[in-house]
C-alpha cells in the first residue's frame, strides 16, 4: 500500500503525458476549435447594455455581424483591442460586443481608455450567454449572417493575417449572397 | 565560416555531451575511478563547446551575416548593438542555445567546485546532466538549428519584434533561463541519490546552495519579466496569470518549497523522499513550461513561432526525463528511511505547512493554466478562466501561509511552543492592527480585503523583526552583548530574514494595487490633468528619431503645490519595418508611489489621449522580489556552503557558529 503511494507521482504523470499527446495532434489548433454551432442559428439572447440600447440576438438580423466575447480582465483582448479598432473604422464592420463574466464599470472604463470599436454591447454578467455560444475563453469572434446563423469561430484572439484572408473575405461573401 | 565552426562546436558538444552521460555512470557502477573522473573533463569541454557556437551566433548577430536564416529573421542593421545581441535569444532558435549554453554553465560550474564530493556521487550527478545536455542540444540540431544558411542572403533582415527591444526584457531571459536550468542541478542530485538510494544531511548541504542560487535567479527574472510588462504594456497591470508567466512561476512556487524541505533534510534528516520528489518536480515544472511555450498548445500573449514537431520532440524530452526519474522515483524512494520524528508543532511542523500550502498553490496555477487542454479532452462544458479565477484560488490559499511566515521560524525544532512563540510575536499584532487601521484611515475605509492586506504586511515584517532581535537578545542582554550576537549570527539567518521580510514588503505592494487611481483624458498642449494631489500640464509632443523608429515624444509637467517635480517624456514608437507601435511610458517613482504617464492615439489636431495613474507603494513589489533574492544570495555566502569548509568548519564549530542558527 505505501509502495502503491510512491507510484502516484509517475502514474499522474502519464495521465498528464496523455493529455500533452493528445493535443499535439496535427488538428488539435488551439485557436481553431470546432464548434457544434457552425451553420446553426446562434442561440437566443437579450441582454442589458453597457450603455443605453441592450443587444437581442433577433435586432442583429438582416446583414451579416460580427459578435466579439470579451472581458477586462482579459489579456489576450487587449491584444485584440487594436485590431477590432481598425476593423470597426478603416472597414466599417458591423461589430457588436459581449462583456463576459465582467463588471460593467471595468469594462466602460477598458472602452473609455482604448476606445470603443463595438456598436453595442451586452453584459453577459454570469456568462450565461457565453455558455450557450460555447463560448471557450476570451476573447472569441463570431460571424453571424443575416438570418442570424454561426458561419464562423475565432477562438483567442484575432489575428491580421486571419482578418485579411479568412475574416474580410467571408463578410464579403455573405454581403453578396 | 565562423558560423560553420558554431555547427560543429555544438555537433562535437552532443558527441561530448553523449560520452558525459554514459561513461561516469558505467565507471560508478563498476567503481572505476578513471571513468567516474571523465565527468569531470567532459562537463567542462562540453561547456566550451557550447560557448563557442553561442560566440558564434552572436557574431552573425552582430555582423549581421544574413545569410543566416536565423540572423535574417530576427535581427536588421538599424537595430542597437544590445538588442543585436539580446535578439540571439530574442527567437526560440537562439533561446535554445542560451538554455543549452546556462546547463553548461551549471555542469562546468559542478566540475569545478564539487571537490568534496564523494566521486560516485559527482560522476553520477554530471552523467544526469549529460543526459539532459544530450537531450536538448538534439532537440537544436534536428528541430531548431539556429546555424541554417541561405542562399542569396536577403539584403536586410526582418528585425526584431519591437517590445522586445528593451533592456528590461534583454536581461530578463538569461536570468530566467539560469533558474530553470539551475534546477536542473537539484534533479540530478535526486536522480543520483536514487541510483545510489542514499540520502543524507551531507547530500542535502551539497544540493541546497545550487537551488539556492537557481532560485534567486528565478526570483530575479521573474521580477524583472513583471517589471518590464508593468512599463511597455502601457496599462499598469504587472501579473496577468499568462500562461508563460505562470510556466516560469510554477517552478518557482515548487522551487520555494524545495528550498525549505532541503533544511529538514539538513538539519533533522527526515522528509527525504518528499524532498528528492520536489527536487524532481520543480525541474519538470520547467521542463513543461518550455513545452508549453514552445509547442503552441496554449494561446498566449507571448508566443513563439511554434511548430507541431517541436512539440512532439519535447514532449518525448518530457516522457524520458520525467517518466524516467518518477520511475525511479517509485522504486527506490520507498527505501529510504526518515530519521527524525517531530511533532505536528515545530519547525518541522511549520516547514511541512509551508510545503503543503506551496504545492497546492502550484497546483491551482497548474490546473488554472492547463485547464483549456484537460477540458478540451474530456468534451466538457467550455468555462473560462483567467484573473476571477486565480484571485479567488491562489490568493486565499496563500494567506495562511503568509500568517506562517511570520511564526514558523520561532518554533523550535523537534517540538514547537505554539502559544509561546504567539505570545512572542505581541510587537506584530501591534504592527498589523495600527497598519490596518491607518490604510483604512488613510484610503477612507477603502477595500477591505486590500486593507487586511496591509495587516498582514505589518504582521509579516514585524514578526521577522521580532525573531531576529530575539536572537540576539535585544534589550534581555546589554546593547554590546546584542551587537556582538547580532555579528556572529550566521549569514543563513541573516538570509532568511531579508528574505522573509522581501515577501512582506511585496504583500504590501501587491495589496495597494486597490488604491490605483487613474485619470484618462484627452489632452493638448497646455492642459492639465489633476491626479492624486499632482497637477500635470502637457506640453505639447515632438516627433523625435531614434536609431529604428520615430518616437512622438511628449512632454509632461509634473507639479506639485506649483512646485515642478519632474519634466517627464512618455513616448509612442512607431517601428516602420514591422509596422508596429510601442508605448514608452513615464515613470515617475518616488518609492512610495509611482506616477505613470502613458501617452495614447492623436490626431492631426494636436488632440492625445494621456492615461495617468497614480499607484502607491507598487516599486514595493519589486523591491520585495529583489530582498527576497538578495536574501538567497546571503544565505548563499553562509560560510556552511563555502567550499572545503566542511571539515575545518566542524573542527572550530562549537565556538564559531551560535545555536541561534540551527
Amino acid at each position: 500500500m505505501r509502495r502503491a503511494l510512491y507510484l502516484l507521482p509517475l502514474l499522474l504523470f502519464l495521465v498528464l503525458g496523455g493529455f500533452f499527446a493528445r493535443s499535439l495532434r496535427p488538428d488539435y489548433d488551439p485557436h481553431v476549435l470546432p464548434s457544434a454551432m457552425i451553420d446553426r442559428e446562434a442561440p437566443q439572447f437579450d441582454l442589458a447594455g453597457l450603455k443605453d440600447e441592450g443587444l437581442a440576438r433577433d435586432a442583429l438580423k438582416g446583414g451579416p455581424v460580427l459578435i466579439n466575447f470579451f472581458a477586462s480582465w482579459c489579456v489576450p483582448c487587449r491584444v485584440e483591442h487594436p485590431l477590432l479598432m481598425a476593423l470597426a473604422n478603416r472597414e466599417h464592420v458591423p461589430l457588436y460586443g459581449i462583456d463576459y463574466k465582467d463588471q460593467p464599470e471595468d469594462a466602460a472604463k477598458l472602452l473609455a481608455q482604448f476606445g470603443d470599436p463595438y456598436r453595442r454591447v451586452g453584459l453577459d454578467r454570469d456568462g450565461r450567454v457565453g455558455l450557450d455560444f460555447g463560448v471557450y475563453g476570451v476573447p472569441e469572434t463570431y460571424v453571424l449572417d443575416s438570418d442570424g446563423h454561426i458561419r464562423k469561430r475565432f477562438v483567442g484572439p484575432l489575428t491580421a493575417e486571419q482578418v485579411d484572408k479568412e475574416l474580410l473575405p467571408l463578410l464579403k461573401a455573405l454581403r453578396k449572397s | 565560416m565562423i558560423t560553420e565552426l558554431g555547427h560543429f562546436a555544438l555537433i562535437l558538444a552532443l558527441c561530448v555531451a553523449v560520452v558525459q552521460a554514459v561513461v561516469p555512470l558505467v565507471g560508478a557502477a563498476r567503481g572505476n575511478l578513471a571513468w567516474m573522473e571523465v565527468a569531470r573533463t567532459a562537463a567542462l569541454v562540453q561547456f566550451a563547446l557550447v560557448a563557442m557556437a553561442m560566440a558564434a551566433l552572436m557574431h552573425a548577430y552582430v555582423t549581421n551575416d544574413f545569410s543566416v536564416i536565423n540572423v535574417a529573421e530576427n535581427s536588421h542593421t538599424d537595430k542597437p548593438l544590445l538588442y543585436q545581441i539580446s535578439g540571439v535569444w530574442g527567437n526560440h532558435e537562439g533561446s535554445m542555445v542560451l538554455w543549452v549554453f546556462m546547463l553548461g554553465v551549471c555542469s562546468a560550474a559542478l566540475a569545478l567546485f564539487s571537490g568534496n564530493l564523494p566521486p560516485a556521487l559527482r560522476a553520477r550527478v554530471l552523467a544526469v546532466q549529460g543526459m539532459i545536455a544530450t537531450g536538448f542540444l538534439l532537440f537544436i540540431l534536428l528541430t531548431s538549428n539556429p546555424f541554417l544558411r541561405t542562399w542569396p542572403p536577403p539584403p536586410n533582415g526582418r528585425g526584431l519584434n519591437p517590445v522586445l527591444q528593451d533592456p528590461g526584457l534583454a536581461f530578463h531571459p538569461p536570468f530566467l533561463y539560469l533558474g530553470y536550468v539551475g534546477f536542473s542541478v537539484g534533479f540530478a542530485f535526486a536522480v543520483a541519490a536514487l541510483i545510489e538510494g542514499r540520502v543524507d544531511a551531507a547530500w542535502a548541504r551539497w544540493v541546497r546552495p545550487w537551488t539556492l542560487a537557481s532560485w534567486c535567479a528565478l526570483t530575479i527574472g521573474i521580477a524583472m519579466g513583471s517589471w518590464w510588462a508593468y512599463y511597455t504594456l502601457g496599462w499598469g497591470g504587472w501579473w496577468f496569470w499568462d500562461p508563460v508567466e505562470n510556466a516560469s512561476f510554477m517552478p518557482w512556487l515548487v522551487g520555494t518549497a524545495l528550498i525549505h524541505s532541503s533544511i529538514v533534510v539538513e538539519k533533522r534528516n527526515t522528509m527525504k523522499s518528499w524532498t528528492i520528489l520536489l527536487a524532481i518536480i520543480t525541474f519538470s515544472l520547467s521542463l513543461v513550461g518550455t513545452f508549453l511555450v514552445r509547442s503552441g498548445v496554449l494561446t498566449s500573449v507571448h508566443a513563439f513561432a511554434t511548430d507541431p514537431e517541436r512539440g512532439a520532440f519535447i514532449l518525448l524530452l518530457l516522457a524520458v526525463a520525467i517518466g524516467g526519474s518518477l520511475t525511479l522515483y517509485a522504486f527506490r524512494a520507498p527505501a529510504l528511511k526518515g530519521g527524525g520524528l517531530f511533532a505536528p508543532i515545530s519547525r518541522e511542523g511549520a516547514l511541512v505547512l509551508n510545503n503543503l500550502i506551496l504545492s497546492c498553490g502550484c497546483a491551482t496555477v497548474f490546473l488554472g493554466t492547463l485547464y483549456p487542454l484537460f477540458l478540451d479532452a474530456v468534451g466538457g462544458p467550455k468555462l473560462s478562466v483567467g484573473f476571477p479565477f486565480f484571485n479567488r484560488t491562489f490568493v486565499p490559499l496563500m494567506v495562511p501561509m503568509i500568517l506562517a511566515v511570520g511564526i514558523g521560524p520561532l518554533l523550535s525544532w523537534k517540538r514547537g511552543d505554539l502559544l509561546g512563540a504567539l505570545q512572542r510575536v505581541w510587537a506584530a499584532y501591534a504592527a498589523a492592527v495600527v497598519a490596518i487601521l491607518v490604510a483604512f484611515y488613510v484610503t477612507h475605509g477603502g477595500p477591505i480585503l486590500a486593507v487586511l492586506g496591509f495587516g498582514l504586511a505589518a504582521w509579516t515584517g514585524m514578526a521577522v523583526l521580532v525573531e531576529w532581535a530575539d536572537r540576539i537578545k535585544l534589550f534581555r542582554v546589554g546593547f554590546a552583548d546584542s551587537l556582538r550576537r547580532a555579528m556572529h549570527l550566521p549569514r543563513a539567518a541573516y538570509g532568511m530574514s531579508f528574505a522573509h521580510f522581501g515577501l512582506a514588503v511585496s504583500v504590501a505592494g501587491f495589496s495597494a494595487s486597490a488604491f490605483d487611481v487613474e485619470a484618462i483624458d484627452t489632452v493638448h498642449a497646455g492642459s492639465v490633468v489633476q491626479i492624486a494631489g499632482y497637477e500635470l500640464r502637457f506640453a505639447g509632443v515632438a516627433r523625435v528619431p531614434g536609431p529604428n523608429y520615430t518616437a512622438d515624444q511628449a512632454s509632461v509637467e509634473i507639479r506639485r503645490d506649483g512646485a515642478l517635480v519632474a519634466l517627464v517624456h512618455p513616448e509612442r514608437r512607431f517601428f516602420p519595418l514591422q509596422q508596429q507601435t510601442t508605448a514608452m511610458t513615464a515613470i515617475r517613482t518616488n518609492f512610495l508611489s509611482d506616477l505613470y504617464v502613458a501617452l495614447g492615439d492623436g490626431d492631426e489636431a494636436g488632440n492625445w489621449t494621456l492615461r495617468v495613474y497614480w499607484k502607491p507603494l507598487v516599486p514595493w513589489i519589486w523591491i520585495g522580489a529583489m530582498f527576497m533574492a538578495f536574501g538567497g544570495m546571503v544565505s548563499l555566502s553562509d560560510r556552511r556552503w563555502r567550499v572545503g569548509v566542511g571539515a575545518r568548519a566542524r573542527r572550530m564549530a562549537p565556538a564559531l557558529q551560535p545555536a541561534a542558527g540551527e
